[in-house]
């Protein structure tokens, strides 16, 4: 057994934990493996030009950008967003279920880039769910705020990783594809895109649940704080007492 | 009949387009990428044939186009330029104009291509069918995007130069990006044809009793997982793990669905995009762009949904993987 080959993947680990151009690591990573099992240089080059045209419907989804370009030009990401701002005045619970079931129907439909950190999180997302999560005076502590922002950018991360495999065109589905077709195994795309539906399901179901959860353990605290408040005197001298 | 090449060359045409305004502007590094990328889907079918009957420069040819991508690709020349300032407001005023009608073209892309996908049996030209049926669904793919393009053109009564224009724009705002897949899959292909795959199913084969079928199916999803975390990204880890575990041991040996295991497979790795600062762009610059005074808080806030969505997945992936065997 040759393990020389195996140099090809070390250079694509450790390319991309070095943060190099990621294109350049994976030529030299397939160009370092051929040589490291023995291939000529016309083998080599003839083995990654047949290897790239076999896989060229990778890029179907450039077929897409002409329409999606246009339509972003005249305004597709503000309606969006236009959209997502009539969820206001929802429990933070609510809010953010709302926005991972449609973030990851969009995604389904293969309109990935429409939200995004950038796009929507920071914007409306965020501010949404820290007005959300603050009591009836407007009051959010530090601590709250910030996990309320994070829990608000991981929803947006979880919605698009678990709806965009569902897509037939998208990159992850083609590359599947590609992979196999190579191998002699031919499958359909919608085939392999269909089986991405359970764990999107299942990636919904859970990450409401903690959603919900975390809704719980604020309202839990709102609840004994306001009991606190009510004792003020006992309060005061826990205060006092800390600060010793 | 529409056969996937033709679908193909208008892809190859709108790459043209691409390449010539790119060159209009001087700007030579993009417009020499999307040129390469052209000669891949005008000549492809070409080359494939040449390759056929034993003749070997045009796919050596195109061998040297894929090496001359990384090497554009590192030249920090790919550039986009920065939009333009006040084009905000008018984007506003006509979404607020357009309204809900903005989704109907983006829409009929995914609803189109499903339609003629499974419509395809059905739908004929005389004596053959219209849309070739060994891959009905790319090619429907490609009509979708013809047909939502002209209700496109309706909706928001722009030019078909226009479009362009604006395709061209994105096009070069993904860059480098766009080909990556195409690359991954590339490299899976070498990795198979250069023994990489025997090699560490050898290795796997020294750790874990290969008889096992449960045993290799949790080799496969750890190791996605680890790759996809140590190198940020799932789509990287998936050759090496499908050349080595996936189809060696599970899909030839074990009986694996491929289907079901290459979905769920990549799905796996993306548990592991959500554990992993290497993944920065989902993971790290949001945490910036929010202001979180932990760099980590995002992942903190992700990290159970990732985990118990590990396990499940896994289970699924078991019941669903074998169940044919």
């Amino acid at each position: 057994m040759n393990y020389w080959p195996l140099l090809g993947v070390a250079v694509v680990v450790a390319g991309f934990m070095l943060k190099r151009s990621p294109v350049l690591v994976v030529v030299v990573a397939g160009v370092v493996s051929a040589l490291a099992a023995g291939m000529g240089v016309g083998d080599l080059l003839a083995l990654l030009g047949n290897a790239f045209v076999s896989n060229r419907a990778l890029l179907l989804f450039v077929l897409t950008l002409p329409v999606i370009g246009l339509l972003e030009r005249y305004g597709l990401r503000e309606r969006a967003q236009a959209w997502i701002a009539g969820f206001r005045s929802m429990t933070l619970a609510r809010l953010l279920i709302a926005y991972l079931g449609l973030r990851q129907l969009l995604s389904m439909f293969g309109l990935i880039d429409l939200a995004g950190h950038a796009q929507t999180v920071r914007p409306l997302l965020a501010p949404m769910s820290e007005a959300a999560a603050s009591g009836a005076d407007g009051a959010i502590d530090a601590t709250t705020r910030e996990r309320v922002r994070a829990l608000a950018a991981a929803t947006d991360n979880i919605g698009r990783f678990f709806g965009e495999d569902v897509f037939l065109a998208f990159g992850a589905v083609l590359l599947i594809q590609g992979f196999y077709d190579r191998q002699g195994i031919h499958l359909e795309p919608l085939a392999i895109a269909l089986w991405a539906l359970p764990t999107a399901i299942a990636a919904f179901v859970i990450h409401a649940i903690r959603i919900a959860w975390f809704q719980h353990k604020l309202a839990g605290r709102a609840l004994r704080e306001k009991r606190g408040q009510e004792r003020p005197l006992v309060d005061s001298h826990d205060q006092g007492q800390s600060l010793e | 009949m529409i056969a996937i090449e033709h679908i193909y060359w208008l892809l190859g045409a709108f790459l043209v387009i691409a390449t010539w305004l790119n060159l209009r502007e001087r700007r030579r590094a993009m417009a020499a990428f999307w040129a390469v990328l052209a000669g891949a889907f005008l000549f492809g079918d070409a080359i494939q044939r040449a390759s056929a009957n034993g003749v070997r420069w045009p796919a050596q040819a195109m061998g040297l186009g894929v090496i001359s991508l990384g090497l554009l690709a590192a030249s920090g020349r790919m550039q986009a330029d920065k939009e333009v300032e006040g084009a905000a407001s008018v984007r506003r005023a006509s979404a607020q104009r357009l309204g809900n009608r903005l989704f109907v073209p983006a829409l009929a892309i995914p609803l189109a291509t499903l339609a003629l996908a499974l419509g395809a049996k059905y739908l004929r030209w005389g004596e053959s069918s219209l849309i070739d049926t060994a891959q009905p669904t790319l090619i429907s793919l490609g009509i979708a995007c013809v047909i939502a393009l002209l209700v496109a053109l309706r909706t928001t009564h722009a030019s078909l130069p226009q479009a362009f224009g604006e395709g061209r724009r994105l096009l070069d705002t993904l860059g480098c990006v766009a080909v990556l897949p195409i690359l991954l899959a590339t490299l899976g292909s070498v990795f198979a044809a250069t023994g990489v795959g025997d090699a560490i199913a050898a290795l796997v084969g020294m750790v874990i009793p290969t008889d096992n079928r449960i045993a290799c199916l949790a080799a496969f999803a750890l190791g996605m997982v680890l790759f996809t975390v140590i190198m940020g990204n799932a789509f990287a880890a998936f050759p090496v793990l499908m050349a080595g575990i996936g189809l060696p041991l599970l899909v030839l040996r074990h009986g694996a669905d491929p289907a079901v295991l290459g979905a769920m497979g990549m799905l796996t790795g993306y548990c592991g995009t959500l554990l992993t600062p290497m993944a920065a762009n989902f993971n790290i610059v949001p945490a910036v762009l929010l202001e979180l005074p932990d760099q980590y808080g995002v992942i903190r806030a992700q990290m159970p949904t990732a985990l118990a969505l590990l396990v499940v997945n896994f289970v699924l992936m078991w019941l669903l993987v074998f169940r044919a065997t």
